[in-house]
């Protein structure tokens, strides 16, 4: 299918951009927290969270770019995404409430840090399960009538969401322990390795099992994945996360440090290829395209301007910001 | 019928609840974000330890407040899909793309450099620590640049036309960037920020000296808070003045609600100081009335006509009562900030800033007053603008997203259990850390390991080693 460059096209790749940089930069510190029960208190815990404190605030932001872009760009889309998935984007929110104090309360109330630490675990993994669940809910399908949703509130709740919600926590917590194979030293390290092991498997086994049945949900993603001759294009996604999973293995046994995080990564980008394949041009599958939902060009242009102008100086910076914290984090903060 | 307007008032109720929290954060954040760089900048060019302190205690104060702006912020940016679809749609065009500037040019700006600056004090140099500080400085500055440039929009919309889809679509970006509330909000909202936060400082500052803890840390924090509340509170008072005339321009029925003026007045309106606005009466009971000051004010003359609410369609009509006392109880405090000021020039000029139990007293009871004044004008602005969310063009009950009433009741329900137990917890912390003076050698948020449970150990060999990085 021909891809005309037009700015809503633009747009949804500068979305799909936004939503793939906070997927794997929220979703490495969303995953420490997923895995916190898991280490020991004190020192093991210290570290871990050290290790995400200054950067959790910057990747968090690229979900308000997300949000936001997706509602300057494509209104109604937002509008209607946003209605029918109102119970886990609600749930998300709260969810990241819970975890975003947890960082400085932990500190300031060492006689309850127990019950921040609790709220830290819990406010993580019920945010990347409602994320799943809306991107489960959507790939579903929405009912839209007349620009607005008009389905109920309960209408994402079905057993693929739900699976899909699980394969997400878990493709946090295998970011999670990756990343903490950079960061982290002597038992903390070790840990990470186990962890990032066991995380490894179960993401890639959801990743397999959201893969299979997505082509199930509508005759349509069906074509899209199976009809001659895209299938020689489609088929390729699938081989390459068979190849990543083996480069992850052979990573971790050899006790690579960077290696994990950075097929952790291209296992994230890939599904965000195979996400693409399922729904572009649509936003809401089967309902809307991205140029029935875009707004005017006088609107996209206006931030295409300043995406072109922040977007690299964001990257800029932020990359100095990941610089500045470098290395191998210590259990007692950045003296 | 009736079931949409149960949806309606709880989706209103859920944005005014979420709004007003979080509203409370970044208007103490913009201000403090300056005072903290006016104090690194102050210690970097006169090396006096007594700012650096002051920097490191406000800036664990201020690490916790903004950690609770963002997540209450993020709520905010999808409140207007979750519960506000239909206007998200038509607005999406226009407003949308001011808050995509806002995350672009403001919101990584801060993210960014928050890091380096509550944490990298020994990671990179004074002056790349200070320039960490500017730039967050500078983001909440630009993010209130946008975000009140979108509000000002649906109070006094400009600049835009009307699609055949029913969207609003954008014309002329600058006219409507720049749209005729946009200057005055935006100078009265900053200045509210920054004398919320002079409050704050204040506050602190007497509550130690009151308790006898005249450090050299809490007497300079006093000192400044007084002589930036002394300048500010005047300017504020006229632009406050200013941005009335401008609403009474362009919202004059908003203003009719703020006066409690039901009935027009051909020759000289008069200022209803008290009493208590009947809607369904359409006059304001037990009124406390000085004649003709209302057109004095708003028309600089005493016989002026003023029209009233008679001359406006009832299903026009903002709640009146709200409107009416929110705006007394911000002007109210705007004049005890004004007595606040001049009290402390008074002492100053006697050399008595630090002796004056009176003084301090009235001080520590206005600590909050800026974070009630700004909520309350808040109110008067937004409920003033009802029954619209545009301004004149778009109603709120054609804005709410088709919601069912158990959904809506529900998360209600979670952001209020929610807010109270985390940001109750928040605020608790604050005043924890604000119980403490600033001690010499005050540690930084740097240094929140573990070992500081112990408490704040003021080593005078820790100050040597902070004060060289």
């Amino acid at each position: 299918m021909p891809i005309a460059i037009d700015l809503p096209t633009i747009w949804a790749f500068i979305i799909a951009f936004a939503i793939f940089a906070y997927v794997v930069m929220d979703g490495f510190d969303l995953g420490i927290g997923i895995l916190f029960p898991a280490f020991a208190e004190g020192r093991e815990r210290d570290s871990a969270m050290n290790s995400i404190a200054p950067v959790w605030d910057g990747n968090e932001t690229w979900l308000v770019l997300g949000g936001g872009g997706l509602m300057a760009a494509f209104p109604m889309a937002y509008g209607v995404i946003l209605s029918a998935l109102y119970t886990p984007i609600i749930a998300m929110l709260l969810a990241l409430i819970f975890r975003g104090v947890a960082f400085e309360f932990r500190w300031r109330d060492p006689r309850h840090r127990r019950y921040w630490d609790t709220a830290f675990t819990l406010g993580s993994i019920v945010a990347a399960f409602a994320q799943g669940i809306t991107l489960g809910g959507l790939l579903q399908g929405i009912s839209v009538d007349s620009r607005v949703y008009s389905g109920g509130w309960w209408d994402w709740l079905s057993p693929f969401s739900l699976l899909v919600g699980v394969a997400l926590v878990c493709g946090y917590a295998m970011l999670g322990a990756t990343w903490l194979i950079m960061k982290s030293e002597g038992s903390l390290l070790d840990h990470a390795y186990r962890l990032a092991l066991r995380f490894g498997v179960a993401t890639i086994v959801g990743m397999a099992a959201v893969s299979a049945w997505t082509p199930f949900l509508a005759n349509e993603y069906y074509l899209r994945w199976f009809a001659w001759p895209q299938v020689l294009f489609t088929a390729q996604v699938p081989l390459l996360v068979a190849v990543a999973s083996v480069g992850f293995f052979f990573a971790l046994r050899h006790k690579r440090s960077y290696w994990p995080f950075l097929i952790a990564l291209g296992l994230f980008a890939l599904g965000l290829v195979g996400l693409g394949i399922s729904l572009f041009p649509y936003v809401v599958p089967r309902a809307i395209t991205i140029w029935d939902a875009a707004a005017p060009d006088k609107s996209l242009g206006f931030m295409l301007v300043g995406a072109l102008i922040m977007v690299p100086i964001i990257l800029i910076y932020t990359g100095y910001a990941y610089w500045v914290f470098r290395g191998k984090t210590g259990h007692e903060g950045y003296h | 019928m009736l079931d949409a307007l149960d949806a309606t008032i709880l989706a209103r109720l859920q944005f005014a609840f979420t709004v007003s929290f979080h509203f409370i954060f970044p208007s103490f954040s913009i201000g403090l974000a300056s005072y903290l760089a006016v104090l690194e900048g102050l210690w970097l060019w006169t090396g006096r330890a007594v700012y650096l302190d002051l920097f490191k205690y406000w800036l664990k104060i201020f690490a916790l407040a903004f950690g609770m702006g963002v997540v209450s912020g993020i709520v905010m940016s999808y409140q207007f899909g979750t519960n506000w679809s239909v206007f998200s749609d038509k607005v999406g065009p226009v407003i949308g793309p001011l808050m995509a500037w806002e995350v672009l040019t403001a919101f990584f700006l801060e993210a960014g450099f928050l890091g380096v600056m509550l944490f990298g004090m020994n990671r990179v140099g004074k002056g790349l620590h200070f320039t960490a500080t500017l730039a967050v400085a500078v983001g909440t500055f630009i993010s209130a640049f946008w975000i009140l440039s979108a509000n000002s929009w649906m109070q006094t919309p400009a600049g835009h036309a009307i699609a055949a889809n029913g969207q609003f679509v954008p014309v002329d970006w600058i006219a409507l960037i720049f749209n005729p509330s946009f200057p005055y909000r935006l100078v009265h909202t900053v200045l509210a920020a920054y004398l919320t936060t002079a409050l704050v400082v204040g506050g602190v500052g007497a509550w130690h000296l009151l308790g006898g803890r005249k450090t050299e840390g809490t007497r300079v924090m006093f000192s400044m808070a007084m002589g930036m509340i002394t300048v500010v509170a005047p300017i504020q008072i006229l632009a406050g003045d200013q941005h009335g005339l401008n609403t009474l321009e362009h919202q004059p029925v908003k203003v009719m609600a703020m006066e409690g003026h039901f009935k027009s007045h051909a020759d000289g309106a008069p200022l209803v100081l008290f009493g208590w606005p009947d809607m369904k009466e359409g006059k304001v009971l037990y009124d406390v009335s000085v004649p003709k000051l209302s057109s004095l004010i708003l028309k600089h003359s005493l016989d002026a006509p003023l029209a009233g609410l008679d001359t406006v369609k009832r299903s026009e009509w903002p709640p009146v009562p709200i409107v009416f006392w929110a705006f007394r109880v911000m002007v109210g405090l705007g004049m005890l900030m004004l007595l606040l000021a001049g009290w402390s020039v008074l002492a100053r000029a006697r050399h008595a800033l630090y002796d004056w139990p009176w003084l301090h007293r009235l001080a520590l009871v206005m600590g909050p007053a800026g974070f009630v004044a700004v909520i309350a004008g808040w109110v008067t602005t937004e409920v003033g603008r009802q029954p619209y969310t545009v301004h004149g063009l778009l109603r709120t009950v054609d804005s709410v997203s088709p919601l069912e009433v158990p959904a809506v009741a529900t998360s209600l329900l979670a952001f209020i259990c929610v807010y109270f137990i985390v940001f109750g917890a928040g605020v608790h912390y604050i005043l924890r850390l604000m119980s403490h003076a600033p001690q010499h050698g005050e540690r930084g948020p740097d240094t929140a390991v573990p070992a500081r449970a112990a408490g704040i150990t003021p080593a005078p060999a820790v100050a040597a080693n902070e004060g060289t990085g």
